[in-house]
């Protein structure tokens, strides 16, 4: 099984989990189980149109999935998949 | 929610935004959470990491860097529960590009710097529904916390 590494402002919607446990072959199934396990965790990660919010970065061990194949990035039972929050804001100029 | 801030703590806010004037400076808020209150205990000044011609109005921190931060927290037995950051010459509100960027559950320490000198700080928080930031309650404490 691979290992999904929740960051602190999405773990009260793994029910306080910090690691969790999936079966899938690639990052968007892991997503896809991740938000089965845990629906509330949904909103958080995916916008409306079902894209992932901008906040949300995957790493892949410790490879960000951008510069692999995105959701289509392979995993495998030796693998985490970090969520990562991106950080970012400014002013109104 | 409120966030309470020790004074020494809040000068250290005030003193990266000052540090980094006309940039904007941001860092994170580790600390404990006791039902609706939150404590800050220390912060960690991070690098901006946004393109170096726009930092006088955007930050942005680095993922990985978040990871070793979560990690040192979690090593003081404290969590990251909300960033900072300075807005150059400008109000301590959220703008659009906030909103855009912001994760609940984190709440976000805004100092306006003007002319160099910190003065204003609010703290807000994303809604769950990710629709708008709310203002929270702030309280610096005097002396040593």
């Amino acid at each position: 099984m691979t290992q999904i590494r929740v960051p602190t402002p999405l773990r009260p919607y793994t029910e306080g989990e910090g690691q969790v446990k999936i079966e899938a072959n690639t990052v968007g199934e892991a997503l896809e189980e991740l938000t089965a396990k845990f629906p509330s965790i949904g909103p958080h990660l995916f916008n409306d149109d079902g894209e992932l919010r901008p906040y949300v970065n995957l790493f892949v061990n410790d490879k960000d999935v951008r510069t692999l194949e995105g959701v289509q990035t392979a995993i495998h039972d030796s693998d985490t998949l970090m969520i990562l929050p991106s950080i970012a804001g400014g002013i109104f100029a | 929610m409120k966030l309470l801030i020790p004074g020494p703590v809040m000068d250290e806010i005030r003193s990266h935004g000052e540090k980094l004037y006309p940039e904007e400076g941001a860092g994170l808020i580790l600390g404990s959470i006791e039902g609706e209150h939150r404590e800050a205990r220390r912060v960690l000044p991070m690098p901006n990491h946004f393109n170096s011609g726009e930092r006088n109005r955007r930050y942005l921190l680095d993922p990985q860097e978040i990871l070793q931060a979560e990690e040192l927290a979690e090593q003081l037995g404290l969590e990251v529960i909300g960033i900072f950051h300075s807005h150059p010459d400008h109000p301590p509100a959220p703008s659009q590009y906030d909103l855009d960027w912001a994760v609940p559950w984190y709440v976000y320490l805004i100092t306006r710097v003007e002319q160099g000198a910190a003065s204003e700080s609010r703290a807000w928080r994303m809604l769950e529904d990710h629709t708008r930031m709310v203002e929270q309650a702030l309280e610096i404490e005097d002396g040593e916390g």
